[in-house]
């Protein structure tokens, strides 16, 4: 798909290119940095023994094949991110290697740090097979046993009877956590792109793979190939006038366009010329970007596609997603286009208030977990914004660290989703949440730990994130954004602790879900959640630190 | 060896956290777990104050610095503790006299199924008490300040099931509250004036601040000294304090707690000594309760309600010390100390007889105990000879000290304040020697208990009376060793200074007449009380009689001046609140409900028109940048 868009920007540049010599002899091999590029390369080797799996062990050792596989993998490549910061890259040594085009530098390596434990969680929470009542087959966990059967199907009956289990989906996590790691440290629009399908694709296949809810979690994934492919294409475009304004795709060489730094050719005179190119190009891969982090008005698939999708996928895509998209969105912003952003923050700004605002309006009225949580995770997109709009290196910093905090309260509280169960599955309807606190406690007392934080409460990582980024904001100079926060937070904690007090304080349905006793998978999870939430919003010194050391993009 | 200090929080600390979260298990041997807690801090402090007995003057005062507590910016909040000669003074007072009334509490607590739960709270208070004398600043003093009074609030209510006790607690508590705000102002204006609280800076810099802003500072700290301490205006929670158990009236609401105020002047030393307005406050405030806590103590008829009195009116011959500046401070700590032996004596001997009594407290009620409880007759008489200042006992050196150094502040106001002192003297000796022959002298006047149960008067058991023994030791003894060759003057004067003052009277007349003061009002007692038959109904008396057994209108006062302007306040503001401010808070969450119920609409599931949102955002995009470039 983009050999054409690709030649098509070339022959725009014919002029350049003929001025350039244009008779390129060969395509000299790429150098490339194996030991730098050792985190994404150990996930990708590991998705694909992961197929290699799927293929030759037998179909009762797969599960526990594809899970070892998967932590290893995922376990192997943190290990060798540590390796990779404690020796200066990322903060003492240049982190560009692959030719330029990918940047191993602060903000990749905590991003990439972030997405891997989030990932770690994710697969945790897959694993989990304890949660429905053995009543036929094999133990199940919450993905469909045979994902091309019909829903509701005897081919599907069949296939449950068997005890099947769709293990494919660790492989295709693997392969999505490693286009997510690239994404971020993508340091042109070619492999940006690139990593942003290579995560897209197994995500929309996840998102199908519901056991429960067939049809819902189907429709979701269409929805999402089907929006998700429009907003590439609009990334794509906007990556093709880009390059037909600076001759290049990579984020340095454009910004030296931007700024008139770049080393003068004749068809870069003429083209640079052109501010439209320039302007309609950042729009259009801004548009691409905004849509992955889910900011208004490019949301709207968001409350669909979390609801409908297998609720582990939920919380891995709420979390390592929109972390690798803030991280290409910083990258983007920082790198390619510092010398615009008089241009691009007014704009970002009327952004930034649009998903803060519609987020926690639409947040109010909604009925189902599942989606609140969705509309939630649009209005932290818009807090998220605004440390991305102050474009300082304080901003930089907040917004890392609220990435990391905020994955791991989206995924703890998807992971409580998961344990909230009836007769039909999971019980997403609020109504039926009610009085829970009085039957499980401890539990209803993790979720409201969750809530809190999402709350910006303080004493819990959502607060020292949100202060941190509004912090950010308002020394960037955009106090009326700082503001316009902190009223939509007021708004967002009338949702958060309405769901406390029906759980608290109302009376139990008496027909109410009962809550699963989960596995030690989930159970892991969740304190790992908890620990989290609870360790930045106590202590929260050394991750602020870490966070502001890695604030440094390498151009 | 520094390393004790913190060890002596985190005994009883440990064990109240044991015993309030440890649960039934503990019930069986709780309170010895508590005793052993307050027993080992007690040693933890016998072995440092050898150590601080075995270096140098100027060596003994030590710091120890456990970790930072809070530190953002210039504001640097540390846990450290600093134990000098004054701290010493307090921990041994507080852990010495503790350790004693927990044991007894063992005894008059053995029929209380929440016994445990009463021993945990009485190691928190020893923790906080501790904490509060041992901080390096003022911000960990605080903490022990608050600390203490929440374990004040649940002793007075440990009887919660009793409304008068319940409300005695919030009376306290909320009295206390007015005080505490003294405290933190106070706080907050040395952060913002000297940028630090902890003792050290505030005292060194203390002579470069404005003298508003000292005088400022000393009197928020009286404030706060007169909450914790019940001294006027802040004095009417301490009567209603005795609900409590009768351990704790002695243990908290005489020796130790009622104290802290004194200890805060003291402490503070540095700033009240350059702030003459702040000092004269003090003066006056003490003056005053002196007086009128022992007004209160000749008209009630309840034992411990007498005693409270009595308290109030010591604390302000303590606080009237300490406003006297380096004439004072060394006396009022010496008299803190004795008068924490022989209230506690007292008090103890005042729960025994409640114990043998059927919980009776009514002295018209009582009568002719000597025979029936002689060792609570003799430990109560010898705290009684102390408290009226009988040549030799240990309250006598003490307030005598005291008199002297009132005198010796010079001027009309010497005379004033020792004419005052005097005369508090009479009063105390009036109104001891009334209580001490209606308890234990002439007929019986024994009363059947609501249950219709005649008392049987005995002793009480040796848990009961041997810290009464004990604490009768420190009541005779104490002053004398602490007044030969100026034993404590010298021990305290390193850290508050001493000055003689210039006395217009010599020592040995200050001597004399309080002796004829004492004697006077003892005697005065005696042909009231002891010549004619006490009557059990009490009689209708004057009218400063009966204003004394309303402890003196001061519940009407406040009813008058505080609580009704208040409760028409908080009525204006609920009704601001609920017509006002609810409409409009309302209104505004029904509005915002309203927008999102019909941006709700948009979100139709179809991905057509998704798509089409997408397409529309993205041209607004779009043509937003062009035009912010074209503008």
């Amino acid at each position: 798909m983009s050999v054409p868009l690709l030649h098509g920007a070339g022959s725009v540049h014919s002029v350049w290119m003929a001025a350039a010599g244009g008779n390129t002899p060969s395509i000299p091999a790429p150098q490339l940095e194996y030991g730098q590029l050792s985190p994404m390369l150990i996930v990708f080797g590991a998705a694909v023994a992961g197929i290699l799996a799927e293929a030759f062990v037998p179909r009762r050792a797969r599960y526990t094949t594809q899970v070892g596989l998967a932590l290893t993998g995922l376990a192997g490549a943190f290990i060798a991110l540590i390796v990779l910061a404690s020796q200066g890259y990322g903060s003492t040594k240049s982190g560009l290697i692959a030719m330029g085009s990918v940047a191993e530098d602060g903000p990749a390596l905590f991003l990439q740090g972030v997405i891997l434990l989030a990932a770690v969680v994710a697969v945790l929470l897959y694993a989990e097979r304890g949660l429905d009542p053995r009543t036929e087959g094999g133990p199940r966990d919450a993905f469909t046993p045979q994902g091309s059967a019909t829903p509701g199907g005897e081919q599907e009956r069949q296939a449950t009877r068997a005890g099947f289990a769709s293990t494919e989906v660790y492989p295709l996590t693997l392969f999505a956590v490693g286009g997510m790691l690239l994404f971020p440290a993508a340091n042109d629009l070619l492999t940006m792109f690139v990593a942003l399908e290579v995560f897209s694709l197994p995500l929309y296949l996840l998102c199908a793979l519901a056991r429960r809810r067939r049809l819902l979690s189907q429709e979701a994934a269409v929805k999402y190939f089907l929006l998700g492919s429009f907003a590439s294409a609009f990334f794509l475009f906007g990556s093709a006038l880009l390059y037909g304004y600076a001759g290049s795709f990579r984020l340095p060489e454009i910004a030296d366009a931007v700024n008139g730094t770049a080393t003068t050719t004749a068809g870069l005179a003429i083209s640079t010329h052109n501010d439209a190119l320039l302007l309609i190009g950042l729009a259009l891969v801004a548009v691409g970007l905004l849509f992955k982090v889910g900011a208004v008005p490019f949301h709207a698939w968001t409350p669909d596609v979390y609801q409908g999708a297998p609720t582990p996928v939920t919380g891995f895509m709420a979390a390592a997603t929109k972390v690798a998209a803030f991280g290409a969105l910083l990258r983007l912003f920082y790198v390619a286009l510092p010398g615009l952003r008089w241009d691009w923050r007014p704009v970002m700004w009327a952004v930034a208030i649009l998903t803060m605002v519609v987020g926690a309006i639409l947040a109010v009225t909604q009925q189902d977990v599942k989606r609140l949580l969705a509309y939630s995770s649009i209005a932290h997109a818009g807090f998220i914004l605004t440390g991305v709009i102050a474009t300082n290196r304080q901003g930089l910093g907040a917004v890392l660290f609220y990435l990391l905090a905020y994955s791991f309260v989206t995924l703890g509280a998807f992971a409580v989703v998961t344990l909230v169960r009836d007769s039909k599955g999971e019980a997403t309807h609020l109504s039926s949440w009610a009085g829970l606190g009085r039957r499980s406690p401890l539990l209803a007392a993790v979720f409201a730990l969750f809530l809190l934080a999402f709350a910006g409460i303080p004493l819990t990582s959502g607060f020292t994130g949100k202060f941190a980024v509004f912090q950010a904001a308002a020394a960037g100079g955009a106090t009326p954004l700082v503001i316009v926060g902190v009223l939509s937070s007021a708004v967002a904690a009338f949702f958060y602790i309405r769901v406390i007090v029906l759980m608290f304080f109302s009376d139990p349905q008496p027909n109410g879900p009962a809550v699963a006793i989960p596995s030690v998978f989930t159970t892991m999870a969740i304190s790992f959640g908890v620990i989290v939430t609870l360790g930045l919003g106590l202590l929260p010194q050394y991750f602020l630190d870490l966070a502001s050391k890695a604030a440094q993009f390498t151009h | 060896m520094n390393s004790l200090i913190p060890l002596l929080i985190a005994a009883p600390l440990v064990g109240a956290a044991l015993l309030l979260l440890g649960g039934r298990a503990l019930d069986r041997f709780g309170h010895w777990l508590g005793t052993f807690a307050s027993l080992l801090s007690f040693v933890f402090a016998l072995l440092l104050f050898s150590s601080m007995l075995g270096r140098s003057v100027d060596q003994r005062p030590v710091r120890e610095h456990l970790f930072s507590w809070i530190s953002v910016g210039t504001f640097q909040a540390d846990v450290s503790f600093q134990l000098d000669q004054l701290s010493m003074t307090f921990v041994l007072l507080i852990t010495g006299v503790g350790t004693l009334i927990h044991v007894y509490s063992v005894g008059y607590m053995a029929h209380d199924e929440r016994r445990r739960r009463f021993f945990g709270y009485l190691n928190l208070f020893l923790a906080a008490m501790l904490l509060l004398v041992l901080a390096d600043n003022y911000l960990l003093l605080y903490v022990g300040w608050e600390g203490v009074g929440l374990a004040s609030y649940l002793l007075i209510g440990f009887w919660q099931h009793k409304p008068a006790a319940a409300t005695a607690a919030k009376k306290a508590f909320i009295v206390n509250r007015v005080g505490d705000m003294g405290l933190s102002i106070a706080i907050m204006l040395m952060f913002t004036q000297f940028g630090s609280f902890a003792f050290g800076p505030v005292f060194a810099t203390a002579h470069q601040a404005s003298q508003g802003r000292l005088t400022a500072i000393g009197l928020l700290l009286l404030l706060a000294a007169c909450g914790k301490s019940a001294q006027v205006p802040l004095q009417s929670w301490l009567g209603d304090a005795m609900e409590g158990p009768t351990p704790v009236s002695a243990l908290i609401h005489a020796a130790t707690m009622v104290t802290a105020g004194v200890y805060l002047i003291t402490r503070s030393n540095a700033i009240f000594d350059l702030a003459p307005t702040a000092q004269l406050a003090v003066v006056c405030v003490g003056a005053v309760t002196l007086i009128f806590g022992a007004i209160v103590g000749c008209a009630k008829d309840d034992i411990k309600k007498a005693l409270a009195g009595s308290t109030m009116s010591q604390i302000g011959y303590m606080i009237l010390a300490a406003g006297l500046g380096p004439i004072g401070y060394v006396f009022a700590i010496m008299h803190l100390v004795t008068h924490g032996f022989f209230k506690a004596g007292l008090f103890l001997g005042a729960g025994s007889v409640m114990h043998g009594m059927n919980d009776e407290v009514n002295m018209r009620h009582y009568g002719g105990l000597r025979k029936y409880m002689p060792i609570t007759y003799v430990t109560f008489g010898l705290g009684y000879l102390a408290i009226i200042g009988f040549p030799g006992p240990s309250g006598f050196w003490s307030k005598d000290r005291i008199i002297e150094a009132a005198f010796a502040k010079g001027g009309t106001e010497g005379w004033i304040l020792g004419a005052v002192t005097l005369i508090g003297a009479a009063v105390t000796a009036f109104y001891m020697t009334r209580v001490m022959i209606m308890t234990f002298f002439g007929e019986k006047r024994w009363q059947p208990d609501a249950e219709g149960h005649e008392p049987h008067p005995h002793e009480s058991p040796k848990s009961m009376t041997v810290p009464m023994i004990l604490l009768a030791f420190g009541s005779v003894f104490a002053g004398g060793l602490f007044v030969l060759n100026n034993n404590f003057q010298h021990w305290l004067e390193p850290v508050t200074g001493f000055s003689e003052g210039n006395s217009p009277l010599s020592s040995g007349v200050v001597m004399a007449l309080s002796i004829a003061c004492m004697l006077a009002g003892a005697g005065l007692a005696y042909v009231v009380y002891g010549r004619s038959p006490v009557p059990a109904v009490p009689p209708v008396g004057s009218a400063l009689t009966r204003a004394a057994r309303r402890d003196l209108l001061q519940d009407d006062f406040n009813h008058a001046v505080l609580v009704r302007p208040g409760s028409a306040l908080t009525a204006a503001l609920v009704f601001f609140d609920s017509k006002g401010l609810d409409g409009f808070v309302n209104g505004l969450a029904a509005s915002i409900g309203g927008i999102s119920g019909r941006l709700r609409r948009v979100q139709n599931g179809y991905v057509r028109s998704y798509a089409l949102s997408m397409f529309g955002g993205t041209l607004v995009l779009v043509a937003t940048t062009l035009l912010m470039r074209s503008v």
